[in-house]
């Protein structure tokens, strides 16, 4: 037994004040000299200040009288309280055009999609981990292609197939081609919407359901053959059981995307007044309706938090299976037989309608001198490298003559790169501290402040810093209508992807190799910089990548920031068809999507990029 | 009566041929245990066995039924050979409580409720695991987790019990708890067993035969006790035994009854007619001086090393010296090979201390260096 020296406490008595201040001392030092403890406090200041603050603004707003409300209603008192706002938005003459129909037309819409997209991505990641389809690997490759692409890109060849008469204007496809003018149902509003969303967002649940199919060790599977199961009793109660998280996940994953998307929606919606609370609130915030905006984007934020918790609630903490691979799980495949011929045309039909004819049809009307005339004499590359004439376009000279194009692509590479590297940088700095910090408060409050973007729709994103920084705030000056604000909204929006995968890239990197390097006597920087990034140099690549990707094809969180001097690719192709120039939003669009796939297949060469933790959006 | 007969059983995995014409009788209550390194086709006959893997050629039959049979293609279900099976992940339905894992097969088979339940709680009795009945797999321990797929493939009294390395992801120490485990279940139920592993301590210490693979051929089955004392291969030699046999090299010749050998350790005179399999010359090949070169394979407790000189005993040198408690583990340099020997107790020797080394004449296996084949066997 070791007992305290008799001695101790007396001393301890004696000198107690100068004992508590040398320790209290030592604290504050340590406090603030730890590395660990600077950074963890920099990054809450900076996420409170980033993410919650303007939040909390937006609904403070929301209950506040507004200036320009003194003119409508004579008791408005300019920044007193009041619930004027949120009570016509609820229940008014113009709640139901404003709030309901778009909201029942967004929970409609999101429903649809996410069960259309979990029967699609579901079976196919059926078939291709599970079954002995020859190429399967190959059609894994493809079937994420669209995904790649903008959501918005399908919307866009869908115009150009089935745009009937009634818009005016040119013919689509099939009415130059077959005199058919499609009925107004197939051609605008829902189920256009619903279509081109489905072939986007069933990625979500191909990649959720496959990873979780291959991570069922065969094992489990054959222990039931072994206890006298039939196969079908086999899939019905092992299989499935396994993977219905992943089902849940995928579905509410799904939803709470397809609740907040913007580009398809703009697209295929407005021309028919089919409004979603997305396209509701771009065309407030254009309308300068500015609480109706904040009011639509907190219904959209309320509606993905709901969602997500609702997947947690479900699914819980038991029913997430990891299961641990034996050796002895070679995977029995299922033998397709006489089924693999219609399968395998079923799937290369559908890479034919989802991937290939949608870059076709619109490389074909960027060539299109008059819009909707399929003629051989019709063809020209005015669109591309045309000079400018009063004929053609109202003066627009083609996209490679012209200066708003390389303006645009100027800035999208200088978003794109620079927000990518910084988010994947604040993504290594933030997954240090919480894979150092597990199990402190400060790892774990970070871990879930840094997720909080996952849960604003990228338009209602926008809007929030649309108001945000569009004057002077605390120390940062008016940021709209500069880069910066596209980086910094692209660098938080981003944050929970690159978080995560710089946590999980840090977790694996074991605190001993830095803590050899603290013996040796190294500084925090010099460890920070010599031992931790070069070994987290694969992940940052592959993390880099990822958000690249995503940042490309963003339409839905720039699209109210920019201005005509910072607008970005994506922007200038939904101004371009907004305005009717198909053919110059159709080659620029080319342009965004040869860049993507040109990163991707470049990616697939440098190294395995785990597309699964690029679920953005 | 559940006596297992493999007949010339080839399997392929594509282009890699698993197993090459396998023949393996398993006796009826035997504990065989199928022991080789990694990728030697241990796991694949058992899934042979099992029902799990089809062979494209040979014979599988249980009990005296054909169980399956490459020429015609006939592999008959899993679940009608009688047999359980217990995976090395032991591959608990995660999404089932314990009772529900063990129940499965009887509830698949539509045993009567109340007799599945006594059944489930039999096993999980036998097992010492009732109190974890309504638990999920994921909170239970490693250790209490390989109880549940024990009790989930014994519930359905197997005629066959089949387990793949089933204590490989244990501790230490529960790993020693587990064999006795077994080794009493095995006396309890008198179920044939097929047992995989690696870990020849497990193989030595459970089983009543050993069939020891290697790259997919059977290459012994024997006693533990044989197979320790007489292994055919330089292979099986060296891959039995810790600490690690000792090869010395050596040659040979013929003197009337006797075997003289010649290596670093002097010449030795074995009496041919006393061993096990004395094969030599090998290959009808009657040996001039010093004509065929050969491996002496010593256990390291048949050295011997003291500082007296005694008879047969040559020169050595102290490499080191280890011990280990009970025993001491002495290496030792005689002419430039390195001998490992095993003594009982606490020798004291110093480091480059010399001494004098000995071998127990009559334990010694000599092989056939070319071929690897044992040329003379020791009793043992």
């Amino acid at each position: 037994m070791i007992r305290e020296s008799p001695e101790r406490p007396s001393a301890g008595v004696r000198k107690a004040p100068s004992r508590f201040l040398e320790k209290s001392g030592n604290m504050l030092v340590s406090l603030f000299t730890n590395p660990y403890n600077v950074i963890s406090l920099v990054s809450l200041v900076l996420l409170a200040y980033l993410i919650v603050v303007p939040v909390g603004e937006m609904v403070r707003t929301s209950f506040t009288w507004q200036p320009k409300d003194a003119r409508l209603v004579e008791t408005a008192v300019p920044g007193a309280f009041t619930a004027y706002h949120w009570v016509q938005m609820l229940s008014s003459e113009v709640s139901r055009a404003m709030l309901w129909e778009p909201l029942l037309n967004s929970l409609a819409v999101a429903l649809w999609v996410s069960a259309i997209s979990l029967v699609i991505g579901g079976l196919m990641a059926w078939v291709t981990t599970r079954t002995d389809l020859p190429g399967r690997k190959f059609f894994a490759f493809c079937v994420l292609v669209p995904y790649m692409l903008p959501s918005w890109y399908k919307a866009l060849a869908w115009i150009a197939v089935f745009k009937n008469e009634r818009i005016g204007g040119y013919p689509g496809f099939l009415n130059a081609i077959f005199g058919w003018s499609p009925p107004d149902w197939l051609s605008y509003g829902f189920l256009p919407i619903v279509i081109t969303l489905s072939i986007h967002y069933y990625a979500f649940a191909y990649l959720l359901i496959s990873s979780a199919l291959s991570s069922i060790g065969g094992d489990l599977e054959e222990m039931g053959e072994i206890a006298g199961a039939s196969r079908f009793t086999i899939l019905r109660k092992i299989t499935f059981p396994l993977v219905l998280p992943a089902i849940l996940s995928s579905f509410i994953l799904t939803f709470s995307r397809a609740i907040g998307t913007f580009g398809v929606p703009a697209f295929l919606g407005l021309k028919v007044n089919y409004y979603t609370i997305s396209t509701m609130l771009f065309a407030s915030v254009r309308n300068r309706q500015t609480v109706q905006a904040y009011i639509l984007s907190i219904v959209l934020i309320f509606l993905a938090v709901l969602t997500v918790y609702m997947n947690q609630k479900m699914i819980g903490k038991r029913k997430s299976y990891t299961t641990i691979g034996g050796k002895g799980t070679r995977k029995n495949l299922v033998k397709l037989g006489k089924w693999t011929n219609p399968i395998l045309s079923a799937l290369i039909l559908f890479i034919v309608v989802a991937v290939i004819f949608p870059v076709v049809i619109l490389l074909l009307q960027s060539f299109l001198e008059r819009d909707g005339i399929y003629k051989p004499d019709n063809l020209t590359l005015h669109y591309w490298i045309g000079e400018s004439t009063r004929l053609i376009g109202e003066g627009e000279p083609g996209i490679f003559r012209n200066g708003a194009m390389w303006r645009a692509l100027g800035t999208t590479m200088k978003l794109v790169l620079v927000s990518s590297v910084i988010a994947t940088f604040v993504g290594l700095i933030l997954g240090y501290v919480i894979s150092r910090g597990r199990k402190k408060l400060s790892g774990r409050v970070i871990e879930q402040v840094s997720f909080l973007p996952y849960l604003i729709p990228s338009i209602a994103f926008g809007a929030i810093y649309l108001s945000m920084f569009s004057r002077p705030h605390f120390f940062i000056p008016v940021l709209y209508g500069t880069l910066a604000i596209l980086i910094l909204i692209s660098v938080v929006k981003y944050l929970p992807f690159s978080v995560r995968a710089g946590t999980s890239n840090m977790m694996q990197i074991g605190s001993e190799l830095e803590e050899a390097a603290m013996i040796e006597g190294a500084s925090f920087a010099r460890r920070f910089f010599r031992i931790v990034m070069p070994l987290a140099g694969k992940g940052f690549v592959s993390g880099f990548i990822l958000i690249f990707i995503s940042a490309m094809k963003e339409l839905d969180l720039v699209v109210l920031l920019m201005t005509p001097a910072t607008s970005t690719l994506t922007a200038l192709t939904y101004s371009y068809a907004d305005s009717g120039f198909h053919q110059f939003s159709d080659a620029v669009i080319t342009v965004i999507v040869a860049i993507i796939m040109v990163v991707y297949v470049l990616a697939g060469k440098i190294g395995k990029v785990d597309m699964s933790k690029g679920l953005g959006g | 009566m559940s006596r297992i007969e493999i007949s010339k059983v080839n399997k392929y995995y594509g282009d890699v041929h698993v197993l090459k014409d396998l023949d393996l009788v398993v006796e009826d209550g035997d504990f065989m245990t199928l022991l080789g390194p990694s990728g030697c086709g241990k796991t694949t006959t058992l899934r042979v066995i099992a029902g799990l893997e089809a062979p494209q050629r040979g014979t599988l039959s249980i009990g005296g039924v054909k169980a399956a049979d490459g020429e015609v293609n006939f592999n008959m279900p899993p679940a009608k050979r009688g047999v359980n099976l217990v995976f090395q992940s032991y591959a608990l339905w995660p999404h089932m409580t314990v009772f529900e894992n063990v129940a499965f097969g009887l509830v698949i088979k539509k045993m009567a409720k109340a007799k599945i339940t006594e059944k489930v709680t039999g096993a999980l009795g036998r097992l010492h695991i009732q109190e974890f009945a309504e638990r999920y797999p994921s909170e239970l321990s490693g250790g209490q987790q390989q109880r549940v797929a024990i009790a989930r493939s014994i519930v359905s009294e197997p005629r066959v019990l089949l387990l793949d390395e089933p204590l490989s992801n244990l501790d230490a120490k529960l790993r020693i708890e587990m064999r006795s485990e077994l080794k009493r279940l095995h006396q309890e139920l008198k179920t044939t067993v097929v047992y995989v592993t690696h870990d020849q301590v497990e193989a030595l210490t459970m089983s009543t035969k050993i069939a020891v693979f290697f790259e997919g051929r059977l290459v012994q089955v024997d006693t533990p006790k044989g197979l320790y004392g007489n292994p055919v291969e330089l292979r099986v030699a060296d891959f039995i035994g810790n600490p690690k046999i000792n090869f010395v090299e050596c040659c040979c010749s013929t003197d009337g009854d006797a075997l003289v050998t010649d290596s670093v350790l002097g010449r030795m005179v074995l009496d041919r007619a006393a061993a096990r399999n004395a094969r030599f010359p090998p290959m009808g090949v009657e040996p001039v001086a010093c004509g065929v070169s050969s491996v002496l394979a010593i256990r390291p407790e048949h050295v011997h090393i003291g500082r007296v000189r005694t008879p047969g005993a040559v020169p050595c040198r102290i490499y080191s010296a280890l011990p280990a408690g009970s025993e001491t583990l002495i290496q030792a340099a005689v002419n430039g090979d390195m001998i490992m020997a095993k003594v009982i107790g606490q020798e004291e020797f110093g480091q480059d201390e010399s001494a004098w080394l000995s071998v127990q004449t009559d334990k010694l296996n000599v092989y056939d260096k070319a071929s690897g084949r044992i040329a003379l066997g020791a009793l043992s």
